[in-house]
């Protein structure tokens, strides 16, 4: 059971029923929030320069292309060093060691994939959404309007859990109530996206980035630098200490500690692992927020160049959390100031890192800590409403509805309206969920974008067979097949209704919902015997051209 | 209907090459990571012991330098794909689109 939902949790940041469970009642720490307010001023001043650069609806949605590759490299990392996978991660390796390893893994493999398959050729077909990808040769209305509901669906499900995970986290680390923070977060969200566009939500996205992985390699660091930067010597220091903890808790076994050298509790149950693995993998690959990056660089060659840099940091950032678990392990938990009367981590099980920076910095260094936690949640809001906001009035408004008629100032105009719509609805959603269980959304939307997105990518980019009608059917599948699935597990059946036993043993969905969704797909298009199929099948040459070479794809700044 | 461009481009040789060797070694690093990653978890599933017996007589565990290096190798095929393609692919591309880009 341990095994399967740390990763839930570690993914929604929220983590841990102890961590709810923390009375709101904390001392206000000054510290971090000057820090923090520091951060705010800078971005909001940033946010002004954005805003003068954001005229046209291409500056928009994509910062007019013109992101460069290590830049884009460096935001796409930011969007995916959350405070989760932060907090998350290093409770997971502080608890039981190699076991994290095991997520990291998982979140990191993606990425070369997506390179392979799909960087390049989503930025040459696409211009602002991936719903421009997966449209590119089929009717336009159906797989459109497919594309933005399942990238509303993913949008709100990420939204809300990070909204109640930022009102949990910043009650604890800065001492304001609940309700403050969520507003706090929707308020800045939304100026960012509203003024400053892209521009600004990227730039967020890399300021962030670069202070989170500062913070991370000083905590690193000062934590090797005892053992001579010997990563085997502070695995034995870690070892002799589990071994105590554990001899302290009555074990017989002396060399009980030597657990956190190898596999434990996570997996239990293979076939989760492999489903939950399938959903880390490729629900990257679908994740709306996360493809929109690649429209904001100018070229094939600047996409690729991006997920080179965004791999490079990513699995830097892993082995740093691997070295900051064990630093907890080390530094955090033989202090006895760290831990309640039970012997449980202040504040929950998700704060090893936190106590860690107190640590090996002191209350100042806490502060600064805090303050890139409550600047990670931010900066990932602010891509999650822009790229929400983009399906709205790119998709639904511009193109389906208006049917490519509306003008640039008209699509900014939805596009502004819907941001405040979603900003709104964050915060009220964020208010409304306050102390539930919602742990399960982001895994969620893992598995949606797995299911629905990716699978139609995949196809509609590699498969000429593939027509308007498999795609909506195959994605549609996926994506109720995911989100109904995931009801009937474990971490909702039983963990958010209480029912004794899940009615879907696995904790993710993935290994049932995407092969589903390729099959429909598959399916549906053979079939496919309408005038239109015929249409899909044979325009396939002209995307396939263009896609390999970039021959007629939107060049910079003219998008 | 088909723009007549995308037809004369399909038949170039150089850009059935260019499908053709990016295509190869696309499908062999997309093959060398999955298996890769799902070995890992298989061997995290059914060989636990073998993955937590340490090296070189110290702690660090096999599992972990293996898992380590998962990480490196995830890097390192991205690294080869992007040399690849930017020495190789991209003159290709370029010169097909001198030829029928106007």
């Amino acid at each position: 059971m341990r095994g399967r939902l740390p990763l839930l949790a570690a993914l929604a940041l929220l983590p841990t029923p102890a961590l709810a469970a923390q009375p709101a009642e904390r001392a206000t720490n000054w510290t971090a929030i000057a820090m923090f307010a520091i951060f705010a001023l800078l971005t909001l001043g940033l946010t002004r320069w954005a805003a003068r650069r954001t005229r046209t609806a291409a500056d928009f949605y994509t910062a007019g292309g013109g992101i460069t590759g290590f830049q884009n490299g460096l935001a796409i990392a930011g969007d995916y060093m959350s405070a989760a996978s932060f907090l998350g991660i290093t409770a997971q390796i502080f608890a039981d060691g190699f076991d994290g390893l095991i997520y990291s893994i998982g979140f990191l493999v993606g990425w070369p994939i997506i390179l392979f398959l799909m960087a390049e050729r989503i930025r040459n077909l696409g211009r602002y959404t991936f719903a421009d990808v997966a449209s590119f040769r089929f009717a336009q209305a159906p797989v459109r309007s497919f594309a933005a509901t399942s990238t509303l669906v993913v949008v709100l499900f990420y939204l809300i859990a990070q909204m109640v995970g930022a009102g949990q986290l910043i009650t604890l680390l800065f001492g304001l109530p609940y309700a403050y923070a969520v507003v706090i977060v929707g308020v800045l969200m939304t100026l960012y996206v509203l003024f400053g566009g892209m521009t600004a939500t990227t730039w967020v996205q890399i300021i962030k980035a670069a202070l989170l992985l500062g913070s991370a390699s000083f905590m690193a660091a000062a934590v090797l630098a005892p053992f001579g930067f010997s990563p085997e010597a502070l695995f034995a220091r870690a070892v002799d200490v589990k071994s105590g903890l554990a001899a302290t808790a009555g074990s017989p076994d002396a060399a009980a500690g030597r657990a956190i050298m190898a596999p434990g509790s996570f997996v239990k149950d293979p076939v989760s692992a492999i489903s939950l693995g399938l959903a880390l993998m490729f629900g990257t690959a679908g994740l709306p927020h996360i493809l929109m990056r690649f429209f904001t660089v100018p070229d094939a060659r600047a996409a690729r160049t991006s997920v080179l840099w965004a791999t490079g940091w990513i699995g830097y950032f892993y082995m740093l959390t691997f070295v900051i678990g064990f630093g907890a392990i080390v530094l955090v938990a033989t202090e006895p100031g760290y831990s309640d009367a039970g012997g449980a981590l202040r504040g929950g099980a998700n704060m090893a890192a936190m106590h860690l920076a107190h640590a090996v910095g002191g209350d100042l260094f806490l502060g600064f800590v805090s303050a890139v936690a409550f600047a990670t949640i931010l900066a990932v809001v602010a891509g999650l409403t822009l790229s929400g906001a983009s399906a709205i009035s790119h998709d639904l408004y511009a193109t389906v509805l208006r049917r490519d008629r509306s003008d640039s100032a008209a699509e900014l105009r939805v596009s502004r309206i819907t941001v405040l719509v979603l900003a709104v609805a964050a915060i009220a959603l964020g208010i409304a969920f306050e102390g539930q269980n919602v742990a399960f959304m982001v895994s969620l939307a893992f598995a949606i974008a797995a299911s629905g997105n990716f699978p139609v990518l995949l196809l509609s980019l590699l498969w000429r067979g593939c027509t308007t009608r498999g795609i909506v059917a195959g994605g549609t599948t996926g994506l109720v097949l995911a989100l109904v699935l995931t009801i009937l597990s474990p971490a909702v059946w039983v963990g958010v209704f209480g029912h004794a036993a899940p009615v879907f043993p696995f904790s993710s969905p993935a290994i049932i919902s995407v092969p589903a969704a390729f099959a429909v797909i598959w399916l549906v298009s053979l079939l496919d015997r309408s005038a239109r199929a015929d249409a899909d099948r044979a325009y396939y040459l002209a995307q396939r051209v263009r896609s390999e070479t970039g021959i007629g794809a939107a060049a910079a700044g003219d998008h | 209907m088909i723009d007549p461009d995308h037809q004369a481009i399909s038949r170039d040789p150089r850009y059935r090459q260019l499908l053709r060797e990016r295509g190869r070694l696309a499908a062999v690093l997309t093959a060398v990571v999955l298996a890769a990653y799902v070995g890992f978890i298989l061997l995290v599933a059914f060989a636990k012991p073998a993955l937590g017996r340490p090296i070189a007589g110290g702690v660090t565990s096999v599992g972990i330098v293996l898992g380590f290096a998962l990480i490196l190798l995830a890097i390192a095929v991205t690294g080869i794909y992007v040399r690849a393609a930017n020495r190789r692919f991209d003159r290709l591309g370029a010169d097909l689109r001198a030829e029928h880009d106007r």
